[in-house]
């Protein structure tokens, strides 16, 4: 091999090297998303902040969007992931809407697409860093479902990200059932999400409730929820813990 | 030798503004044995004529199954049948795939429709020579659509291609305001009428005929040959009911079999 070609060779290499970037960690990232099924359709729930690392940097990140007609997303993790996976839904939405033909894609179909997504995005080795959940009603059918950032899939009643897979999951297995009213289902998240906001330290209390029903998508001004820090618990938290001080 | 010196590329426009060769392309679909398709508004049914191109061998199939919920019945040129089927099959695939729910009817005969005009504006492409009959069902119910080679196509509530088509589709024109409610049953006795029509007077059997159905809660498929008959036998017999006293028609020797290859 002569010279020039390798260079030519050095240069092919060092190219290609140079076109792989991805996302090795998160930079910032959305705590836990609660979403449950209740009498008339879904209802989600999520915090709106954004942590830097540990540093709760950003107060007011909407993470809780409305998807075509008949669906609903809630993201946690990488914040510029999720507004990247918004701009795909968008595209997504707006082709089908352009087909003009009475068809329309449901919550079903985004979340399927969502997982073809966030699979292959993995397997590319540079995913998209979010637990999804996503939730609808078409057709008089509700749907909830969840896909997390290596392409893990599935539907249920209640549905919780992150943290909330811990803290939540149990009490909505406890306390969830099939007929919750709107005010009974708000009243449940609530009682989740105050439950993160004592545990999760990356939680803070300004929080959205969004409700997607055979009507449309609402969703809350943010607001925050009522807190008690005085209980004995509280006083002295890591006392009796070993390896602390 | 030639019609005139504007019919030999497929991209040159006669001066009357027209396209020779996709008009020839046209033509070919009426050269296949007939395919009629009609639909309620739950179900859609096709039929076809089968014809073997010799004693000696079997005829060529002209009903394919895309997906449980599409399928399509042609006239024309069944090589470029198969091929633009094996092409629907992998759009639904993909569809399912990504969605995980059935491509919509309409959708996917737009997608045809737009891959057949691309033939009629190259130079080094000519277009299908076959016309497709699309039945399916979506979230908007039953649908028929009739795609040609000229990448033209549209939606009907019943309609025969293919030789002798045209009096297949006088019988449809006839009946079709009532098949919106029709049942399942009755749809396929009108398929076979119309088939019925083609033939001019030869005897309808399940031998020279294909019926397939699809509908709500029944995944699209061709009749099994047993049922079809079963259904033939029940037409004659209110078709002689009808027909008491009047003159045997007169024995017609068969046309020379229609170009299906």
């Amino acid at each position: 091999m002569n010279s020039i070609d390798a260079t030519i060779a050095e240069k092919g290499l060092m190219s290609s090297e140079m076109g792989s970037e991805r996302t090795l960690y998160p930079y910032v990232t959305g705590t836990s998303v609660i979403g449950i099924k209740y009498k008339d359709g879904i209802l989600m729930a999520a915090d709106m902040g954004g942590s830097y690392g540990s540093t709760l940097r950003y107060k007011s990140v909407e993470r809780l969007k409305p998807i075509g007609k008949h669906s609903l997303i809630g993201a946690s993790g990488e914040i510029s992931d999720f507004q990247e996976i918004l701009r795909y839904l968008d595209e997504l939405i707006l082709y089908d809407n352009m087909w003009d033909d009475g068809n329309s894609l449901g919550p079903k179909e985004v979340h399927n697409y969502l997982t073809r997504v966030m699979y292959n995005r993995r397997n590319k080795f540079n995913p998209l860093w979010n637990s999804l959940v996503l939730g609808g009603v078409k057709n008089g059918q509700k749907y909830l479902g969840t896909v997390s950032m290596i392409g893990v899939h599935f539907e249920d009643n209640h549905i919780a990200t992150g943290f909330g897979n811990h803290l939540a999951r149990p009490i909505l297995r406890k306390e969830w059932h099939e007929n919750l009213s709107f005010e009974d289902g708000v009243k449940l998240l609530e009682k989740c999400m105050r439950v993160l906001l004592y545990r999760d330290r990356s939680a803070v209390n300004k929080l959205q409730i969004a409700k997607i029903t055979e009507e449309g998508v609402t969703i809350s001004q943010p607001y925050s929820l009522k807190t008690f820090w005085g209980f004995s618990a509280f006083q002295n938290p890591t006392k009796g813990a070993e390896g602390s001080w | 030798m030639f019609r005139n010196q504007y019919d030999t590329d497929v991209t040159t426009w006669s001066p009357a503004g027209r396209l020779f060769q996709v008009e020839y392309a046209m033509e070919a679909v009426k050269q296949g044995s007939a395919a009629i398709g009609l639909r309620s508004k739950t179900h859609a049914v096709l039929a076809s004529v089968n014809k073997a191109n010799s004693e000696l061998s079997s005829h060529q199939k002209k009903i394919f199954k895309i997906d449980d919920h599409i399928g399509i019945a042609i006239a024309g040129l069944t090589a470029d049948g198969r091929v633009l089927s094996r092409y629907l099959r992998s759009e639904c695939i993909n569809y399912s795939f990504t969605y995980e729910s059935p491509l919509p009817v309409g959708r996917l005969v737009v997608q045809l429709a737009d891959k057949a005009q691309v033939c009629t504006q190259r130079s080094w492409k000519r277009p299908y020579g076959v016309g497709l009959l699309v039945a399916g069902l979506d979230e908007s119910g039953a649908h028929l659509y009739y795609n040609c080679p000229s990448g033209n196509y549209f939606e009907y509530q019943a309609f025969a291609i293919g030789s002798r088509s045209q009096a297949a589709k006088t019988y449809l024109e006839r009946k079709f305001e009532t098949f919106m409610d029709s049942s399942r049953e009755e749809l396929i006795k009108d398929a076979l009428f119309a088939i019925k029509e083609t033939l001019q007077g030869e005897k309808l059997t399940n031998s020279i005929c294909t019926v397939a159905v699809v509908g709500v809660g029944e995944p699209f498929h061709v009749m099994d040959q047993k049922t079809v008959q079963e259904v033939i036998d029940s037409l004659e017999i209110t078709e002689e009911r009808a027909d008491q006293g009047a003159a045997m028609q007169e024995d017609r020797s068969p046309e020379t079999a229609p170009m299906d290859i």
